[in-house]
């Protein structure tokens, strides 16, 4: 027998933490978008140096789990002489990461944009960052934007990861419930159907995004 | 700061994480390998079957690709043995796994058919070439090069994602340092451990599949 049956305070109870989810979000566009910025920027500097280590660190954020990043940002603080806490922990590590997955995305755009643009803003006089902010970011970021929103789709459903140092979001949420109730099915179908109201737009909208980018030609195979 | 690094308790247990090193490998090797064949199924239905098939393989990749994995995972471990089905923490691992890569090979296997331009398949057509030398050449061949690069990525972004099945306590590589870190309170120490390997895992497995395509699709573009 269960404690409590699933009714309408714990689905109030999911309700109010999907604000944390949310909010977690949010930091992480917000953060990892001005990291990724700054990465990106490094990633087509002129200087080799910084080129290499923009890409030092692209690569270990992508070559290793999230969960583990996590993880080592929560033990890390101990490091620093700090209790861990779940949120900053999460909120940093979330933001270190998706920084290197923007940068990427960032860097593609960059990179599609003419080496003419380059060439001309260089005869103009410009410097290196006067031409990425005036020439090459506007021209780029109409570029970036479809793989942006469906990265921000990638961020709302990793934030379900920081429930397992313990951030009641979400995720976490739905455990506790699924542990007093005992009805999985109902549970994580009412948390399933959360998260896919929060994504599926964001989805929709990068799609959209996408299909106007590439001109709205797609042709059926006919066999 | 300070922190006294000790790698020393760690290495003491290397052949815990060789254990779940290998594990973490076989998760995502069988999950990978079903995935696929659900991809593959999902995406000639998707671009060949009847509306309603099209529908439902839309409506299951949709579900997956805008939930996370930690929730699919979970529903799977808790609800299903509800409903009969007896399944360990292993098991359930590689069922949500497999459900999780399948949609989102779905859509890569799909993008690979849609490739094919249709001149192409009339070209075919109009030569005298069977349906299924058409499949097989104008169709398989080339769309196999051109999803390659997403599904290896794909592969890889797997074997990261395996390390949230320790969140049900299936056997792996995170499993392996959560209970490490129990054991040894150097948690620090453990999860760059960990991400040492976890790195040096995925390195492996990307030059591996640069290798392959090498071998495989030698001929030119």
């Amino acid at each position: 027998m269960s404690l409590r049956e699933f009714g309408p305070n714990e689905l109030f109870f999911l309700l109010m933490a999907t604000r944390w989810t949310i909010l977690l979000a949010v930091v992480t566009v917000v953060g990892g978008g001005c990291l990724g910025l700054f990465l990106a920027g490094l990633r087509v500097s002129p200087s080799a140096l910084l080129r290499h280590a923009a890409s030092a660190y692209i690569g270990f954020f992508q070559s290793t789990p999230i969960l583990i990043q996590l993880f080592m940002v929560y033990y890390g603080t101990a490091f620093i002489g700090l209790r861990p806490d779940p949120w900053p922990a999460a909120a940093i590590a979330f933001c270190l990461n998706a920084g290197a997955f923007f940068g990427e995305i960032f860097r593609g755009s960059i990179e599609a944009v003419a080496k003419g643009q380059w060439e001309a803003s260089k005869a103009l006089g410009l410097r290196y960052v006067a031409t990425l902010r005036l020439v090459i970011i506007p021209q780029a970021s109409r570029l970036s934007l479809p793989p942006t929103v469906g990265f921000m789709v990638q961020i709302v459903k990793t934030t379900s990861v920081a429930s397992l140092i313990g951030l009641v979001e979400l995720s976490r949420a739905a455990t506790m419930i699924n542990t007093v109730t005992f009805q999985p099915v109902i549970v994580f179908g009412t948390v399933a159907v959360i998260y896919f109201a929060l994504c599926w737009p964001l989805s929709l909208l990068g799609q959209h995004l996408e299909r106007r980018l590439n001109g709205g030609r797609e042709r059926e195979v006919v066999l | 700061m300070n922190y006294v690094f000790q790698f020393g308790p760690i290495f003491r247990h290397s052949d815990e994480l060789i254990y779940g090193a290998v594990r973490t490998m076989e998760l995502t090797a069988a999950s990978s390998a079903i995935g696929f064949v659900i991809g593959l199924a999902g995406a000639l239905a998707r671009s060949f079957g009847p509306i309603w098939l099209k529908r439902i393989v839309a409506v299951y990749v949709e579900i997956i690709r805008n939930t996370p994995l930690l929730v699919q995972l979970y529903f799977v471990f808790f609800s299903l043995p509800l409903m009969g089905v007896k399944l360990s923490s292993d098991q359930a691992a590689i069922l949500a796994l497999s459900i999780h890569l399948g949609a989102y090979a779905v859509e890569i296997l799909r993008a690979g058919i849609q490739s094919i331009p249709g001149g192409q398949i009339e070209a075919a057509k109009s030569l005298g070439l069977s349906r299924r030398q058409i499949i097989r050449h104008v169709i398989v061949v080339p769309a196999a090069r051109a999803v390659y690069p997403a599904l290896t990525s794909q592969f890889i972004l797997q074997l990261l994602g395996t390390s949230i099945v320790s969140a049900i306590a299936a056997e792996e590589l995170t499993a392996v340092a959560n209970n490490l870190a129990m054991q040894t309170f150097r948690n620090f120490e453990i999860y760059i451990v960990i991400a040492i390997i976890y790195f040096i895992l995925v390195r492996a497995c990307s030059l591996l599949f640069r290798l392959v395509s090498l071998v495989l699709f030698r001929w030119k573009a």
